[in-house]
């Protein structure tokens, strides 16, 4: 077995280790350190430090040393934590993260950050204890930073504080009811590490003699990945003592790890595993439950299952023609409707496989919080509901940067400064909260402030300066929905914090890109409300299938509002080629399918054509079409993957019959309406259409 | 350029060469046979609005969308008939498939490199660039087409252009 097999188990360990350190690190309370905290935060470290120095990552194995001493200091009292103490921490889980991604990238990590760090963390360790750090893994930088002379007593001090002193070489490592087959795997890989003086024992326990220049707590670490800490106990053998020596004040209490161990240094050593066997056991036990798959072996059995969907349904078709010819079978009629069923139960099931809990979003924003708060010199609380809701896993990965934008918008603009909340009545501490919760076949994030709110006088001023097209009329949705507008925005000066990165309007796009829609609600002097409504999944699309000529296509049922049969008098012509349509007091221009997307052979006469209301970027728009044909569920394909973005297309289908569907995107049909009216009868081709999205200002 | 660009490439490869040989009209074309998916006839295309006429649509090919692309009326010949010869040669370029109708496919020939000619500049409607060599073959001529570079340049339209993303 080659070590280079558990690189994978370690790079997922360590993240796990490095983000539950993150997480304990903003929780734990400066002014009254939780002890359990402090030993978690610890025992992270201490395990990523074994795992980087037995695979041979040096600079991180580095990092993480010093930061481990200073944690210890911290744990057992002798350095007291400050917030500044805390953010530094959390930049040196930062470095080492982007070390771990290096080496799992297979580059070298960055040097400069990695000197920083380092010189930051000794600063703190001069500082605040007045020590230097033990010597052996201070980069090459190190001393010019750190003159203070360090004294060997120091030295030796760190060194048995954090039971890291590499023993004169001699370990005795004690395997503890390990299996054979485990137990000659294990031999093997101490083998790797060092040389084996002597073994001995029998399952139960089986001591091995190693001559090695790692630590103990390497060793360890290695032997973690194969068995559970518990039943390993390294102990220093003192000086080049043969075996039996400390062989048997252990023997006689094989169980026991700590009391009677031999040597002082034994003593100290111990303490380190103990923490981490309380650790292991628990992950062990949430690992047996799930196993780890990759997201391409889930994507083909979706595919596959949709195929399936396509195959019954075309079967279902065969079927029902039969039955209208009256060569109908009762049991074949029961047959269909069972795979039916099973079909569906089983598209269900897979389905969920990708679902994910929205915690992996969530996570991330208490540094996000803290991080921005901080540079802003605002109080903020963040709150989070509906942790647990479950959405795909694409729309997951791809709601986090548009949420943390949102997020940090809120705290930029819509949170006050401690003072002005002060003095207007409101508490200091500003209030952020993160929800998520199902709402029919969506999913519904919200990021709600109590904040300032949105000043609508002064939106629609600001956009008339941006030249904008606003009216006093407008709702206030409407005037909320501006501040999506590319190059919007009213901060009287661009901060660090929502200066840079992606605009507004580029969550927006991103937003409808996932097939969502952002709502804002907003209160003056009570907080904005922002809302995201996103489908559950992008996979399956619940549509309205339409006619139009002899073409059909899809509908997102959740844009369609209601259908009517227009009538004469209700239509309007406006400024020549626009027409509007009056339905219940509401004028809605009205899109002519046919004609956007040149559809031949179809009904041109509005009266005779069915009016469909639709609904998007929260406007309402009239499509006309020849036929409605019904509802049915429709697997999502990308019209990307084989060719491009089509204007007014958001995806395709496959239909029962085995042929393609192309799914309407209702905002992009209303873009391309208005500018194939805008470039007049011109013939618009693909190319100038790709141009025209960038220049279209709605 | 693209002559030197080609006699190089033609240079480093002297091996033998087997080329899918179909027939635009009564011109003869040739594609790399590796590029090659599978050979299908012309049915059930759903029209894409708005897109170029040689992009005839999209069609369902067990699962997938490939869009359909008519080689006669990119490169402009007059007579542009679907029957029962009208074949779809179904090719994988760039991590992509395509379907191009092409009037018919006849055979695969192998073709040694002192066979494969420079193509000669000429003509707008299909560059030189798109094009690997001429085939010589006998009395027959090949026009070699390097189906990965035509079908992923921006005339073809296939690829959303580097410049709009």
């Amino acid at each position: 077995m080659d070590i280079a097999d558990f690189f994978d188990t370690f790079f997922e360990e360590a993240e796990e280790l490095l983000s539950d350190m993150e997480q304990h690190l903003l929780e734990l309370d400066v002014d009254d350190p939780d002890s359990e905290q402090l030993n978690a935060i610890f025992r992270a470290a201490h395990s990523i430090k074994g795992g980087a120095g037995t695979f041979g990552f040096t600079v991180l194995q580095k990092t993480t040393h010093i930061l481990e001493n200073l944690l210890d200091y911290a744990r057992k009292g002798e350095l007291t934590l400050r917030a500044d103490l805390v953010d530094t921490f959390l930049e040196a889980k930062d470095i080492m993260h982007e070390q771990l991604d290096a080496y799992r990238s297979e580059e070298e990590p960055n040097q400069e950050a990695f000197e920083r760090i380092c010189q930051t963390l000794q600063q703190i360790a001069l500082d605040e204890i007045g020590q230097q750090l033990d010597g052996p893994t201070i980069p090459a930088a190190e001393p010019k930073a750190a003159p203070t002379p360090a004294p060997s007593e120091n030295d030796a001090q760190a060194n048995s504080n954090n039971a890291e002193a590499p023993s004169n070489g001699h370990l005795l490592v004690a395997l503890l009811n390990v299996e054979d087959k485990d137990r000659i795997l294990l031999v093997e890989e101490l083998e790797q590490l060092g040389e084996v003086q002597s073994q001995s024992g029998d399952a139960k326990r089986y001591e091995v003699v190693l001559k090695s220049s790692d630590s103990a707590d390497d060793i360890e670490a290695v032997m973690c990945f194969i068995i559970e800490p518990d039943q390993i106990e390294i102990t220093a053998v003192e000086g080049v003592a043969t075996e039996p020596a400390p062989a048997e004040p252990e023997a006689s209490t094989p169980a026991a790890p700590a009391p009677q161990a031999p040597a002082e240094s034994t003593a100290s050593k111990a303490s380190a595993p103990k923490p981490a066997a309380k650790e292991k056991p628990k992950k062990a036990a949430a690992e047996s439950s799930s196993i780890r798959v990759s997201v391409d072996k889930v994507d083909q059995i979706i595919n596959l299952v949709g195929e399936l969907i396509i195959t019954q349904s075309m079967l279902d078709q065969t079927v029902s023609d039969l039955e209208d010819q009256s060569v109908g079978n009762a049991s074949l009629q029961n047959g269909m409707s069972l795979l039916q069923r099973n079909a569906r139960d089983l598209q269900e099931a897979v389905m969920s496989i990708r679902m994910i809990p929205m915690e992996f979003v969530f996570s991330r924003f208490p540094r996000v919080v803290r991080d921005t708060a901080g540079k802003l010199g605002k109080e903020i609380e963040l709150i989070t509901e509906g942790k647990s809701t479950e959405l795909d896993k694409s729309l997951v990965e791809r709601i986090t940067d548009p949420l943390t934008h949102l997020v940090r918008n809120s705290l930029d603009h819509g949170v006050e400064m401690p003072d002005v909340r002060e003095a207007i009545g409101k508490p200091r501490v500003g209030k952020l909260t993160l929800s998520a919760r199902h709402q029919g076949g969506n999913i519904l994030i919200e990021v709600r402030d109590d904040g300032a709110g949105m000043d609508r006088e002064r939106l629609l001023a600001k956009a008339r300066e941006n030249g904008l097209n606003v009216s006093d009329t407008m709702s206030d949705e409407e005037v909320f929905q501006l501040i999506f507008a590319p190059g919007f925005s009213t901060a009287n000066e661009v901060t660090d914090v929502s200066g840079r990165g992606v605009g507004m309007d580029v969550v927006k796009r991103n937003i409808q890109s996932m097939g969502g829609r952002v709502e804002i609600q907003s209160k003056l002097g009570e907080g904005t409300n922002t809302r995201i409504v996103l489908p559950l999944t992008l996979a399956i699309l619940d549509g309205m299938s339409i006619k139009v000529g002899g073409e059909t296509f899809i509908l997102p049922l959740s844009t369609v509002l209601e259908s009517l049969q227009p009538a004469k008098d209700d239509m309007y012509a406006m400024a020549g080629d626009d027409v509007v349509i009056k339905v219940r007091d509401e004028y809605l221009p009205v899109i002519a399918i046919h004609e956007v997307l040149n559809v031949e052979n179809a009904i041109t006469d509005p009266t005779k054509s069915i009016a469909v209301i639709v609904q998007g970027e929260g406007r309402r728009y009239a499509m006309l079409v020849d036929e409605l044909i019904g509802q049915q569920q429709v697997v999502v394909k990308n019209l990307e993957d084989n060719y491009r973005k089509v204007p007014g297309i958001s995806a395709a289908t496959i239909l029962g019959d085995g042929s393609v569907a192309l799914i309407l995107d209702i905002t992009g049909l209303h873009r391309l309406s208005r500018y194939k009216k805008e470039a007049g009868k011109k013939v618009v081709n693909n190319q100038n259409l790709s141009s025209f999205k960038e220049a279209e200002p709605s | 350029m693209s002559q030197a660009n080609n006699g190089a490439v033609l240079a480093a490869e002297a091996e033998n060469r087997e080329f899918l040989v179909f027939s635009l009209g009564d011109e003869e074309y040739a594609i790399d046979i590796l590029k090659v998916q599978e050979i299908r006839g012309y049915e059930n295309v759903t029209r894409i609005a708005n897109a170029p006429e040689f992009i005839k649509g999209v069609t369902n090919l067990r699962g997938v969308i490939v869009p359909i692309v008519d080689l006669r009326i990119k490169f402009h010949f007059d007579k542009v008939e679907y029957g029962g010869q009208t074949v779809v040669i179904v090719v994988n370029v760039a991590d992509r498939v395509v379907g191009i109708v092409v009037d018919g496919v006849s055979d695969v020939m192998t073709l040694t490199p002192d066979q494969i000619k420079p193509a000669p500049e000429f003509g707008v409607t299909l560059s030189s660039d798109f094009l690997s060599g001429l085939g010589s073959l006998d009395d027959r001529m090949l026009v070699l087409v390097d189906i990965d570079k035509l079908l992923t340049s921006d005339e073809m339209a296939l690829v959303e252009s580097t410049s709009n993303q």
